[in-house]
């Protein structure tokens, strides 16, 4: 069982757990992912690793309530355990070298770009970082976010914390600035990340993504994870999860996503009911 | 008395048709009275052609023959003398290419039914408590890391554990047994048995550590660095291969080992689980193996499943899958499309899979494999009409040890180069047997290898070569 030291609700659906697991934070680099599960009858839940703390052998992860099984995940506490952790998977972002990085978000990406973003800044990289998200009340991290970079731009679909945009459109605007960057990070739903990629490519600049493909095993195993990147098939879990933007199809890795998209609406209409049904009593 | 029934005592079974819909043990197992008739059919030959048949060395006329005397606790004792995991074995081996084939009872009629009567004084044992009384030596405090509990590692680890090592097993998954709790389905082999096997093993001093991927939470150097002083390699079969045909990325394809990993470790049939697998109503299967059976039986089994073909390019003489897998599917109602290759996978505008065209086949002159290679019919292309497929057509070795491991030597398939006879790697301290050696085999052979490589770290050790 992996003990969780600390919880935190960043907005209504994104929640954060710290989670006594010394084997997967010894190791653990930005870029990489764990694996784990909630309960004994749970499915093997894919989670960047938002943060890892070898002295205490802690590792943090940020995650959406989209289904049953991040439901249920979200209603575990401080002191609360989990089933299963397993990690780190995945290979690690290759930074080196980096030296001007925009790194950007998109919603709970926000999380998983900020690790990315802060062992740049840590490793003395210029960064500049792009956080967006639908409104003003989803907004999380933005202090971390803003300390791990060198200017940090926030904004939101319908503009209600005053910076209306899309990250596509804070991008474009520094690119026509003549803002420089090795790398482009981007991080977020996969139809953000596809844009980003269309917004650079007329620059040049290289952009990085990092997929979240449906996953079983994470070691490399069932092949749920593959994605088409420059026409060849690989595996998220081992070739990735980090891929050159521009050569991966993402119209197809959207599509792959939808796979189970009735059985988790089934899943959490039963979940709910059975909630509600406890609370009548 | 000596039975001259030129034929095995059948075995139980449950009805077909009742059975292609539940997940609930095939083979019923025999009973008291079928296995003392059975035991009775061998020879008791001198130079026991049968065990030199058995990767691990069992005393097949030894513990048949106190079968035959009514005695099961002794019969069980003698096989666990040798082999770690009877009630396993007994189940899932390949013994008509093994020790039955070796019998003298099958050269006028058919081999005395070996397995079955390893389940029986296995299940015996079980269900009489009887935990495997095997003398441990004295403990020797030299440490020794198994990474996998599959069949390989497991039997290393029974070994070791039994010599007086202090083992470790490391297992990537929340639950051990590798192949056997992923891969081998539960009405083949109920997860219970394998949990009790296991039991039966860490009852004799071996530690667990599960959720530990080796080559990315701890690698080799870190082990030894730790005070290990030897590790055994134990990680099976890796990716999975597609056949890089058009439309397999397509929602509703499936790898083998996806499919059955859903539906047997994360046990998606079960309601009380939450695991997705697809309700699929007309499913193909791509493959000839005993994994092409295994998941075409389960999905025969998922509730809304109409219709279950397999699609093998050559014919049944040369399919590698076990006789009777074969058998038992042909009976629960899979179809065969033999001779039959496919060629492009199917989708609608939305991305899902709709069918499998395919080409029917022929055979023609022998390939490097000895086998007949299938060559395509002209004109002879067709479309199966079906809305999922399960893609068993072999995996290529697990990338992430190796990749961790530079100093380890690996062939072009990427496989870890081991001695075959003793699992010794080109890395001083680390063996290596089982399917990450050979590629996708057999239950057994991963178990010979994993007992071959326990006694090449005990004579390495006394030696004091590591």
């Amino acid at each position: 069982m992996y003990k969780i030291t600390e919880a935190r609700r960043y907005n209504p659906s994104v929640k954060r757990l710290t989670v006594e697991a010394p084997l997967a934070a010894r190791r653990a680099k930005p870029g990489q992912f764990v694996m784990l599960r909630a309960t004994e009858t749970g499915e093997r839940i894919p989670l960047t690793i938002a943060d890892a703390d070898r002295a205490a052998g802690t590792v943090t992860v940020i995650f959406q309530e989209v289904g049953k099984s991040t439901k249920l995940l979200g209603a575990l506490e401080a002191g609360d355990t989990l089933s299963d952790l397993a990690g780190p998977l995945g290979t690690p972002s290759h930074l080196d070298g980096v030296k001007r990085a925009c790194v950007i978000g998109g919603g709970l990406g926000c999380a998983i770009a900020y690790p990315q973003a802060k062992a740049l800044h840590t490793q003395g990289a210029h960064v500049d970082m792009i956080a967006g998200f639908r409104s003003q009340e989803l907004i999380f991290m933005e202090a971390d976010m803003a300390a791990a970079s060198d200017s940090l731009t926030v904004c939101t679909d319908d503009g209600s914390n005053g910076r209306k945009g899309l990250v596509t459109e804070v991008l474009k605007g520094y690119l026509d600035e003549g803002r420089t960057y090795d790398m482009i990070i981007a991080i977020g739903p996969l139809v953000m990340m596809k844009f980003v990629t269309l917004t650079a490519k007329p620059y040049g600049v290289p952009v990085v993504v990092s997929l979240n493909p449906i996953m079983v095993d994470g070691t490399g195993m069932c092949g749920g994870c593959r994605v088409t990147v420059g026409g060849q098939v690989k595996f998220a879990c081992v070739d990735g999860p980090d891929f050159d933007g521009y050569q991966v199809d993402f119209d197809e890795a959207m599509r792959r996503n939808r796979m189970y998209t009735d059985h988790e609406a089934r899943a959490l209409e039963a979940h709910v009911c059975k909630l509600e049904g406890q609370a009548d009593v | 008395m000596f039975n001259k029934s030129l034929v095995k005592t059948p075995m139980p079974e449950q009805n077909p048709a009742a059975r292609a819909r539940n997940f609930s043990e095939v083979a019923l197992g025999y009973t008291e009275a079928d296995a003392q008739s059975e035991a009775a059919r061998c020879l008791r030959c001198k130079h026991k052609p049968c065990v030199a048949g058995c990767p691990v060395e069992v005393d097949i006329p030894g513990f048949v023959g106190k079968l035959a005397e009514g005695d099961p606790a002794e019969a069980y004792e003698i096989i666990r003398r040798t082999n770690a995991l009877p009630a396993v074995c007994g189940r899932v081996c390949p013994q008509e290419t093994q020790c039955e084939q070796k019998c003298v009872r099958g050269k006028n009629g058919v081999s005395v039914g070996i397995g079955r009567l390893e389940r029986y004084a296995a299940d015996w044992a079980m269900k009489n408590g009887e935990g495997a009384s095997v003398q441990a030596a004295a403990p020797n405090g030299v440490k020794v890391a198994v990474v996998g509990s599959g069949p390989a590692g497991l039997t290393c680890a029974g070994e070791l554990a039994g010599l007086g090592y202090e083992v470790t097993v490391f297992e990537a998954f929340h639950r051990p047994g590798g192949v056997l709790v992923y891969g081998i389905p539960e009405f083949r082999l109920p997860k219970a048995i394998v949990a009790r096997e296991i039991e039966g093993l860490l009852a004799r001093g071996v530690t667990l550590t599960t959720n530990c991927v080796v080559g990315r939470s701890l690698t080799l150097d870190e082990l030894f660095a730790e005070g290990f002083r030897a590790v055994f390699i134990g990680s099976g079969a890796g990716l999975p291969t597609f056949m890089n045909i058009p439309g397999e990325s397509l929602n509703g394809v499936y790898s083998a080992n996806e499919f059955l990993t859903r539906v047997n470790l994360m046990r998606a049939f079960d309601e009380t689980w939450d695991t997705p697998v697809q309700n699929a109503k007309r499913v193909a299967v791509v493959g000839g193996g005993n994994v092409a059976m295994d998941a075409a039986r389960c999905a025969l089994r998922l509730p809304g499943v109409e219709t279950v073909t397999v699609v093998y390019r050559r014919g049944e003489a040369e399919m590698p899958a076990r006789a009777e897998e074969i058998h038992h599917a042909r009976e629960e109602g899979i179809d065969f499309k033999l001779l039959t290759n496919p060629t492009e996978v199917l989708g609608d505008d939305k991305g899902w899979v709709t069918g499998l065209a395919c080409v029917e086949m022929e055979l023609s002159e022998p390939d490097e494999s000895g086998r007949r290679r299938p060559k395509p019919k002209p004109d002879s292309r067709f479309e199966l009409p079906v809305d999922s497929v399960i893609m068993a057509i072999g995996s290529s070795p697990n990338p992430l040890i190796r990749q961790t491991t530079p100093d380890l030597p690996v062939n072009k398939w990427g496989c870890v180069v081991a001695d075959e006879a003793d699992g010794r790697t080109g890395k001083k301290g680390v063996y290596a047997g089982g399917d990450t050696v050979t590629g996708a085999a057999t239950v057994i052979l991963a178990m010979g290898a994993g007992r071959a490589a326990a006694r090449s770290i005990h004579e390495d050790v006394l030696a004091g070569a590591i």
